[in-house]
């Protein structure tokens, strides 16, 4: 996983609520068995119409978004399906990190998977951004997890919580599978005392 | 004197397998169940890394997500589905998986299957790569969906590193009146507190009206925990839950079973354990309900109308607006005067066979409205047979509705059972999200009796002014 220390993008506002994760990759694209290449399909329905020409009205499309690398939304961002799609399609068209009110808990873990950072800020926060966004050309925002900060060039500044496990995978970049692995020997006594059904129970009875 | 816990609190417990200082616990995993959709790029991560199935007989694997629901044999023509499928048949058979393939009398949906087959049980953790996961808390087990990352660490480690979540008690007084279903009081609680209402949290749900739920009750109740924003929703076991259980293909036999009951029994929270927070709701005033908008939560009773947006916040304001453009609907129509083009019956909602009787039991001896296709989708090869046992195929054929193969079809459109744009359509499933069941189209959640009569009468219509042969 690459690591995430400070981040510093331009940003994009996205001013809707409850943005569900079939908005942000259509089902359509997840019969893909690769990790890469959902970037050209982020907000599909959004962003093309059916007939597959661009919406060039959709904020991503205007050229004053373009290139950046930071998105700013309305609260519950994320919910729905579970697909990590959403998560590789927002980090391969290019954002590092989500700005939001709140996020749908598995869209916040995914995230944390992916180098890719779901920050949490207040309604108030939140809105100055979308306002900052939309109200000056080349607005851009300085993201710091080593200090769990953002900050803007014209004196915003606001903590955001996160938890000290994940901040530090994220920083260091680390496989938290091989973290997990270091327990070798408690999952091992875990599965000692807690042996595993035999695959087939031996009860099994054929059916008709 | 040890401290009073909750059903959540004692399943955490036991299944903690380290706690290092400064992090978020190590959980163990008693159930890995596994799709098609959210599975290649875990097993290819396996496969980079050099690292196996840690614990393949806790893993189960089905088709369902992708399988076309026309009779079974007929060639799968999308090439990147097929692609899909056959890489889950190879990755289980490479790591020693069991798999309930697309020809296997016991395929069905995830959801479906892990119940039937007694794979799910009291007290255990149970994840998948599927959001829907949360249904199998009906069980008293703690089920909640990962993302393929995750599945990739279960594989590797049979654990997941988890945050502690919080609890929220819903209590349900009184009973449900008829024609008032385990999905109506899911519609009618997520209608109350919202998308994210419970983000964060663990839902235990009580009270008189979830205890009198039958299993599949409880099933439809949970798998909507997700559309409150919850982690897992889950019900004490009981009696009920015991009886569902025995017998089962994997569930414990003789002296075990004996012992496991035994076990099962001291899960249930205690009383006076401390919730982080309460939702009081009272059964008797829900009613079958219909979701106007593009999420759960936008919900009003077949009898209301939809909502004029004068009042609203700016925020909800503004989401209302773009929800009823999205849905073609004008604020303050009443929902019995909503007509619907299609009807699906099916999905880990609502695909089992208390589900279809219900349904056929309102087409019974109707027709399906000429203007309509409708089309029933049984959760698993299972339910179709035990359904065609009692001769509801029958029923539904004769009133007119398509009676298809098991999968989840046009819950999320993957296979080639879609809406068309601008379709509209009452579905048992669990998401009314913009194009959910293909692009422009419009759908409408509801019961599977409120699906049925909307299929006959053409419109919503409320099914407790309805006659039954």
């Amino acid at each position: 996983m690459n690591p995430f220390r400070i981040h510093r993008g331009r940003v994009a506002p996205l001013d809707r609520v409850n943005v569900d994760t079939d908005q942000i990759i259509p089902k359509q694209f997840l019969k893909r068995i690769e990790r890469t290449g959902f970037g050209e399909f982020v907000f599909y329905d959004w962003r093309f119409s059916a007939d597959g020409t661009k919406n060039s009205d959709f904020v991503l499309d205007q050229p004053r978004y373009r290139g950046a690398s930071i998105l700013v939304a309305g609260r519950n961002f994320g919910c729905g399906s579970s697909r990590e799609h959403a998560v590789w399609a927002l980090a391969d068209f290019g954002f590092r990190a989500v700005i939001s009110s709140s996020f749908a808990d598995i869209f916040a873990n995914n995230s944390t998977k992916n180098g890719f950072l779901a920050v949490q800020l207040s309604e108030p926060e939140v809105a100055e951004l979308m306002r900052g966004a939309r109200e000056m050309d080349g607005y851009n925002l300085t993201i710091d997890l080593e200090h769990c900060e953002v900050r803007d060039d014209a004196g915003f500044r606001a903590k955001f919580p996160i938890d000290e496990f994940v901040r530090h995978c994220l920083l260091n970049g680390l496989d938290d599978i091989g973290l997990t692995l270091q327990h070798e020997a408690e999952i091992a006594a875990y599965e000692a005392r807690h042996p595993a059904p035999p695959k087939e129970p031996t009860h099994h009875r054929q059916w008709a | 004197m040890t401290a009073k816990r909750t059903l959540f609190e004692k399943i955490w417990d036991t299944h903690l397998v380290a706690q290092p200082g400064g992090r978020s616990p190590i959980v163990y995993i008693d159930l890995h169940l596994v799709h098609e959709v959210t599975s290649p790029q875990a097993f290819d991560g396996l496969r980079v890394a050099g690292r196996k199935v840690r614990q393949p007989s806790r893993t189960v694997a089905t088709i369902d997500h992708n399988v076309p629901t026309e009779p079974r044999g007929t060639p799968i023509t999308d090439v990147t589905a097929a692609r899909q499928i056959a890489a889950l048949q190879v990755n289980c058979k490479e790591f020693g998986i069991r798999l309930f393939d697309i020809d296997s009398p016991e395929q069905g949906i995830v959801h479906v299957i892990g119940p039937e087959l007694g794979l799910t049980q009291p007290g255990m953790t149970v994840v998948c790569g599927d959001s829907h996961t949360s249904t199998h808390g009906a069980f008293g087990a703690l089920a909640f969906g990962i993302g393929t990352s995750e599945v990739e660490h279960v594989l590797a480690t049979q654990c997941l590193v988890q945050q502690t979540p919080k609890t929220m008690k819903i209590d349900v007084h009184g009973r449900l009146a008829d024609g008032v279903t385990a999905k109506d009081l899911a519609l009618g609680i997520i209608g109350q507190i919202g998308t994210d209402g419970a983000t964060g949290h663990v839902i235990e749900y009580a009270g008189e009206a979830v205890r009198a739920l039958s299993m599949e009750g409880r099933m439809t109740l949970c798998n909507m925990s997700i559309e409150a924003g919850a982690r897992a929703g889950m019900v004490a076991p009981d009696e009920t839950t015991f009886s569902y259980v025995e017998g089962k293909r994997f569930a414990p036999r003789d002296a075990e079973w004996e012992s496991a009951v035994n076990s099962w029994r001291s899960l249930p929270t205690d009383p006076g354990a401390w919730f982080d927070k309460v939702v009081d709701i009272d059964a008797a005033q829900l009613c079958p309900f219909v979701t106007w908008g593009t999420n759960p939560g936008m919900v009003a009773p077949v009898t209301g109308r939809v909502p004029d947006v004068g009042n609203l916040k700016e925020a909800d304001r503004r989401a209302t607006e773009l929800a009823l453009q999205y849905m073609g609907l004008e604020p303050g129509k009443r929902i019995e005067e909503i007509d619907v083009d299609r009807v699906f019956i099916g999905s880990c909602t609502n695909s089992r066979i208390e589900d279809l009787r219900a349904a056929a039991r309102v087409a019974k001896g109707r027709r399906v409205n000429p203007k309509v296709r409708a089309m029933v989708v049984p959760g698993s090869q299972s339910v179709k047979r035990a359904a065609e046992a009692e001769g509801l195929h029958r029923i539904f054929l004769e009133a007119g509705f398509e009676w298809r193969e098991s999968g989840c079809s046009m819950c999320l459109g993957m296979n080639p059972d879609i809406l068309q744009p601008g379709e509209r359509c009452a579905s048992t499933s669990n998401r009314n999200f913009e194009g959910r069941q293909g692009r422009g189209g419009r759908t409408h959640l509801v019961s599977p009796m409120m699906a049925a009569a909307a299929a006959i009468a053409g419109h919503f219509t409320d099914i407790r002014n309805w006659k039954f042969q």
